[in-house]
């Protein structure tokens, strides 16, 4: 799952509140909190940078964590919210620009 | 046309009563004057009599009781800038842009009531204010909100309030942003049967009410704060703009306003906790 996409769905609204993303679904209302270490994933998703080099930029940049289980937890951090619907994957960049943009990306 | 014969029955003619909640007047037009007596009594404290220019105006049809069908959920859709608000008791259309809207029900308070807490929701929506199921009070200037659900003890957390204490509410608190958060006196009551002091002040803390075995307070996480109030504030459309608004004031609320858990038992020393 290393060479895959993904970016914020356009049903979502998000904020960041001190270390913690918020997460709304516009479509069912449902609330998300995002950790420090899922907030850095969730504001580097941009859709054209694969996860491998988000997570390698990001997490093992910031934390001293071993790379293959960083991108492990990344990859079921990333299937988690994809199922939730608030997040897009794809094997492809995406070009899309979500309808509602995370205020602080 | 001009009646002939018979005797021509004017629907127009208009009696209004000014209910000022929040500091948005709402003109409120019927043909009844038994209706405008009760409307006068209902919001005794909320009745504007000097407002030349209320900034909403509000007409109501009354029909006889049982003539407006539906379901018992509240409905609200907004179609090209049009609000459609209906329920198994009332019909009503709200057009933001004109300020003014109408409303369809049976001589009772709680349709007109329903109506003008939704309208109230729509209106706050659009400024970054908001209704919320909390009780408020103000002490030395700055008001403070108990939120939570029906049973959380918000009338009874009112009950107990020090005499120094001014109640706004004890069951949906009023909150506008200006250059700062400020709760609003509200004549919608809860049990306390009382309606609130019809003033405002800036709000200086939320507390997110728990019955515990003892009086505690605790620093909420900013995600906690969030959840805690999305899930008590009033709103009932579904449209995504208005749901994302919604979202964002809540979050800017809680990012400006300190927000606690505040844990108790049915005694009046819980205010000495509250700042």
């Amino acid at each position: 799952m290393s060479s895959v996409y993904v970016a914020p769905s356009s049903e979502i609204a998000a904020r960041r509140l001190g270390d913690e993303m918020v997460i709304m679904s516009v479509r069912d209302s449902t609330l998300f909190s995002l950790n420090e270490v899922a907030t850095l994933i969730w504001q580097a998703a941009d859709g054209s940078t694969p996860l491998d080099e988000i997570v390698q930029r990001t997490v093992c940049a910031a934390f001293d964590v071993d790379p293959s289980v960083a991108l492990e937890d990344a990859e079921r951090f990333v299937r988690e919210l994809v199922r939730h619907g608030i997040l897009s994957l794809s094997d492809r960049p995406i070009t899309r620009v979500p309808a509602t943009r995370p205020e602080d990306l | 046309m001009p009646a002939i014969f018979g005797v021509a029955r004017s629907t127009t003619a208009t009696y209004e009563v000014a209910i000022d909640i929040g500091g948005m007047p709402i003109r409120v037009r019927t043909a009844s004057r038994p209706f405008r007596r009760m409307l006068e009594a209902r919001y005794a404290g909320f009745v504007n009599r000097s407002c030349p220019e209320p900034l909403f105006e509000l007409e109501v049809d009354l029909v006889p009781p049982g003539r407006v069908a539906g379901g018992g959920d509240v409905r609200v859709r907004q179609e090209s800038g049009r609000w459609s608000i209906e329920r198994g008791d009332f019909r009503a259309e709200w057009e933001p842009a004109l300020r003014r809207g109408w409303v369809r029900q049976s001589p009772n308070p709680h349709s007109i009531d329903s109506t003008l807490r939704i309208v109230h929701t729509l209106l706050l929506a659009l400024e970054g204010g908001f209704l919320v199921h909390a009780a408020s009070a103000v002490r030395d200037g700055r008001a403070v909100l108990f939120v939570g659900p029906s049973g959380a003890g918000k009338t009874t957390i009112a009950r107990l309030a020090p005499e120094n204490v001014t109640l706004l509410t004890d069951e949906i608190s009023y909150v506008r942003l200006a250059k700062e958060y400020r709760a609003f006196g509200t004549p919608f009551t809860g049990e306390l049967g009382r309606p609130g002091a019809n003033s405002s002040a800036p709000i200086e803390a939320l507390y997110v009410l728990e019955k515990d075995r003892g009086n505690r307070l605790e620093p909420m996480r900013v995600a906690d704060g969030v959840r805690a109030l999305l899930a008590n504030i009033l709103f009932f459309a579904q449209d995504p703009d208005l749901v994302t608004r919604v979202f964002q004031s809540a979050c800017e609320f809680v990012a400006r306003v300190p927000v606690y858990r505040l844990g108790f038992v049915p005694d009046a020393t819980v205010w000495e906790l509250i700042r």
